[in-house]
């Protein structure tokens, strides 16, 4: 019995030691591990950033807007179609053309303007951030912006003069996304486009679709993106093709570069969504790239 | 009954400075700057986590790195997205010790100068780093202040050929901290 007690005596006293050396060692972490359990995340909330690296998926908007006080210029640019062979260098002997300004009057709302050769159409949006995905404190699975554009068709009449309203088309989308890891975003948006003026009596004046966009990233600056608007049954339809896109994101610094194959030609709602006429079997694909910088207007406080 | 009075008082002093040996914040203030010849870049975060133990000398900092506020969106989208990869490492953290140091130091009024050596750990990088600071006692709270110079390339930091003229090398830290007591541990 003594004996027994003499050799607990013994470990015990090398324990007690070791447990001496280790606890001066792991003080330090302990009194940080003490901290950590103080400030734990459940008391900020945690704001999702970059769900999309830029405000334009590819043709369509993202979530995403400037953030206040920041300008974005944007040029828009779509080749001809590659089918188009080589006497048309497979396209690029063509050009659409839209550009665009737009501005972040807060970090949730957001004002547009653009040119589009296309139909010489002007546009004009606003874009206002209603949820953003969040953790922490507030929690919130996905973020939410609502989208309204008018675009007004500045040819010249071929035929007898309309009065001015039958020029404009409006768009009313809500984008719905969630970055469910770093590198994968996705994104859905029911659309309506309302045009005050249609060809035929037989077309829509009201087109209702729903996007689907997503975005894989590659690299930290590289990142795959798809698009693909559903148009609901209907005339219009019948008649237009889904617009679907797939293309790539490239970031330097202040500037993003989207590279992308589209069946669509135009670059706002009213022409890609009801008025796709790209098949992409046939190889109808327009080629096309996006360039947005930005520039700090008024920097936060 | 005289050897009752004289240990009471000679108690008495230390028993002041063992009123409160633990201090921290949750409303830390971190600010860092980096300038070049292009762009200055300066990001604050008042959202830092601090437990100062003065008894042992024991320091330790916790920073959640998205609360870094620039003055442009984009810097700040970058820092998080592409630089110090939030996501993934949400927090830096600090865990050290002062480097000779006595409580009694703080009797003494105004800014104390301090070193202070430990594991500073940034973008999931652990670095052994000695900095200095300045301790200060003010009414019930301690002012905890340091300034030091960390090289994101220490930390595995990455930063684009493209960009590399437009971030220095080396960035300035600023650390200011007002602790109060903490509360005793149950």
């Amino acid at each position: 019995m003594k004996y027994l007690f003499s050799s607990f005596g013994a470990y015990g006293l090398a324990v007690a030691l070791l447990l001496m050396c280790s606890s001066k060692a792991r003080a330090q972490d302990d009194l940080l591990q003490k901290l950590e359990a103080q400030t734990t995340d459940s008391l900020h909330t945690d704001y999702t950033q970059a769900t999309f690296k830029g405000t334009r998926v590819i043709n369509g908007h993202s979530v995403e807007t400037p953030g206040q006080g920041t300008l974005l210029f944007l040029i828009s640019h779509r080749f001809g179609t590659l089918n188009s062979g080589a006497y048309n260098f497979f396209g690029l002997d063509e050009a659409t053309i839209r550009l665009g300004l737009e501005y972040g009057l807060t970090d949730k709302l957001t004002v547009g303007v653009g040119r589009s050769s296309l139909e010489k159409t002007f546009d004009g949006f606003g874009k206002y951030r209603l949820l953003r995905q969040s953790t922490g404190l507030h929690t919130m699975p996905v973020s939410v912006t609502v989208f309204a554009s008018a675009a007004l068709n500045s040819l010249k009449f071929t035929g007898p003069e309309h009065p001015t309203d039958t020029r404009f088309t409006y768009t009313y989308q809500a984008l719905i996304a969630r970055k469910f890891s770093t590198n994968l975003s996705l994104q859905l948006m029911p659309t309506l486009v309302h045009r005050n003026l249609v060809d035929t009596r037989a077309e829509q004046n009201d087109v209702y679709a729903l996007g689907f966009a997503g975005r894989q990233k590659l690299t930290k600056r590289v990142a795959l993106t798809m698009e693909y608007y559903y148009l609901l049954p209907g005339h219009t339809a019948d008649e237009f093709r889904n617009s679907l896109s797939a293309g790539f994101d490239i970031e330097t610094g202040g500037h993003v570069f989207q590279l992308h194959f589209t069946n669509s030609r135009g670059m706002i709602e009213k022409f890609f969504i009801p008025q796709t006429t790209g098949k992409w079997q046939k190889g109808d694909i327009y080629f096309g790239f996006n360039i947005s910088r930005a520039f700090t207007l008024k920097p936060k406080a | 009954m005289n050897y009752w009075l004289l240990l009471v008082l000679y108690l008495l002093p230390l028993a002041r400075p063992d009123a409160a040996s633990k201090y921290s914040t949750r409303t830390g203030m971190i600010s860092f700057f980096s300038s070049t010849f292009i762009e200055d870049i300066e990001a604050h975060n008042n959202q830092v986590g601090a437990l100062l133990d003065l008894t042992s000398g024991q320091v330790a900092f916790s920073v959640t790195m998205k609360a870094f506020q620039f003055k442009r969106t984009l810097m700040q989208e970058h820092f998080n997205e592409n630089y110090i990869e939030s996501d993934k490492f949400p927090r830096s953290t600090f865990a050290g010790k002062l480097l000779n140091f006595q409580p009694t130091q703080l009797n003494q009024p105004g800014p104390q100068e301090v070193q202070v050596e430990g594991d500073l750990t940034i973008h999931g990088v652990k670095r052994h780093i000695k900095v200095p600071g300045t301790l200060e006692l003010k009414g019930n709270q301690l002012l905890a202040k340091s300034k030091f110079i960390v090289a994101p390339a220490d930390y595995n930091i990455e930063i684009p050929a493209l960009v590399r003229e437009n971030i220095a090398k080396t960035v300035e830290v600023t650390v200011s901290l007002a602790c109060d007591p903490a509360p005793q541990q149950p």
